[in-house]
């Protein structure tokens, strides 16, 4: 594995579970890496925090940054809506989150 | 019939600055828009954001930008239809094009030109899979008329503006109200926030906070909501109405009807005029989509600026267009 790459679980609406692999050193975060491979996260806002459309669950036990009161105040405005709740733009693309594993959130914009 | 020479759906800044570039060719246009503002998502979504790729302009607030737009484009005396969503689309025996508004309110026009960005924004909806039976039906994602609630039973969801405002007024006419949120902390106006702690403490409403409506049941008409909170687990709560407030959010909506090549919800386009498959029909901004596009509002005013050329010659095939530059022959707007 390079170093430069990581890998993430993301289990889709459906239960089903993909395997995908993320570089740390382009900017990306959660919500583009679910776009790159063909999940279906809208990321309408654009990865302001003003969607809630890339709403995911954090499964494993990696330490996150606390979300900000933006990402707070978005997660109002979601569903079912956990502890373990996070905005998927948010979520930056690091080495630190290596084998991060997520759940996609039921959305009410999904297409 | 309103009439016009361009009728642009969505008056986002695309939308707004196509006036611009329009009015410079002396065409009139016509704007509507499904809210009640102007801006788009800039004035919907994020006003306060800066935004830094605006050419000349090192920092500006979304909101701003807007302001400075219509500014702009006011010597071209724009119309304006508010507050409501182009849903049908005809053409009358001049080849001009008919559109009808969900309020019935009907603009002619041989061009249009759709700047809808990412379509119009609409309440958004619960997910749970059982919600679409209840609406209309006990469920309401927006107050029409309030006098509906009088002696009624209802539960208010949301931590923001609408849910605390509609709680407060609502709380007056209503036999029962109850509000929930995901958190112990609202987001909306301070004064509203101790509005409506104070009516909890006078029990004019029960507050139910770090709750979430996770299942609604009603034999045809809603008359319960399962509400989960963080530490008692779940509750049903009978109600005659539930009211979640969970903000807006863009669709596509009726043009996804209109006979036009869409990909992926974006309205496929040439990027010679951003002409789409529907002669007549332009789209411009973030609803487009062709190789390469960038959802950007630079790009989407180059796309409006590039459109209007194309939109003058199909509106007057006879005469010829002469390029000048506005420092050359200043802006010369319409009397009326």
């Amino acid at each position: 594995m390079s170093e430069n790459i990581i890998k993430i679980k993301i289990t889709d609406r459906e239960g089903k579970q993909h395997e995908v692999e993320a570089p740390t050193d382009m900017n990306f975060n959660l919500m583009e890496i679910c776009q790159a491979a063909g999940l279906p996260v809208k990321g309408t806002c654009g990865g302001m925090a003003l969607c809630a459309s890339c709403h995911c669950y954090v499964l494993s036990n990696h330490e996150l940054k606390e979300p900000s009161e933006d990402e707070e105040d978005m997660l109002d405005q979601a569903f079912y809506v956990e502890d373990n709740s996070r905005l998927g733009c948010q979520i930056a693309i690091s080495n630190d989150i290596d084998g991060l594993e997520v759940q996609l959130a039921l959305v009410d914009d999904e297409d | 019939m309103i009439k016009t020479d361009i009728l642009i759906i969505g008056a986002g800044p695309c939308g707004l600055f196509t006036v611009f570039e329009a009015g410079l060719l002396k065409l009139r246009c016509h704007l509507v828009d499904a809210l009640p503002i102007t801006g788009g998502q800039l004035s919907e979504v994020y006003p306060k954001k800066p935004i830094y790729d605006i050419p000349g302009f090192p920092s500006i607030l979304a909101g701003d930008l807007v302001k400075n737009l219509e500014e702009q484009i006011a010597p071209f005396k724009p119309g304006f239809t508010l507050g409501e969503r182009a849903e049908s689309i005809e053409k009358n025996a001049e080849d001009n094009f008919i559109l009808t508004t969900n309020k019935g309110t009907q603009i002619e026009a041989p061009v249009i030109a759709i700047a809808g960005g990412l379509g119009c924004f609409e309440p958004r909806r619960l997910p749970i899979p059982n919600a679409t039976d209840f609406e209309e039906n006990g469920l309401e994602y927006m107050v029409k008329d309030p006098e509906k609630f009088r002696d009624k039973r209802l539960l208010i969801a949301g931590g923001g503006d609408s849910a605390l405002d509609w709680t407060i007024e609502l709380s007056q006419i209503a036999s029962e109200v109850t509000l929930i949120h995901r958190r112990s902390s609202f987001r909306g106006a301070l004064d509203s926030v101790e509005k409506v702690a104070e009516l909890a403490k006078a029990n004019k409403i029960n507050l139910i906070t770090e709750a979430q409506a996770v299942g609604i049941n009603g034999n045809g008409k809603l008359n319960e909501v399962v509400v989960k909170q963080k530490t008692q687990g779940e509750m049903k709560i009978e109600v005659d109405y539930f009211l979640p407030f969970f903000g807006l959010t863009p669709k596509l909506g009726p043009i996804s009807e209109w006979g036009l090549n869409i990909t992926k919800n974006a309205i496929e386009v040439d990027t010679l005029d951003y002409s789409t498959n529907v002669p007549g029909i332009y789209a411009i901004g973030d609803i487009n989509t062709y190789q390469g596009k960038l959802k950007l509002i630079l790009c989407g005013f180059h796309e409006a600026t590039l459109m209007v050329q194309s939109a003058f010659k199909r509106i007057h095939p006879e005469q010829k267009l002469s390029f000048k530059y506005t420092t050359v022959m200043g802006v010369n707007g319409f009397e009326e």
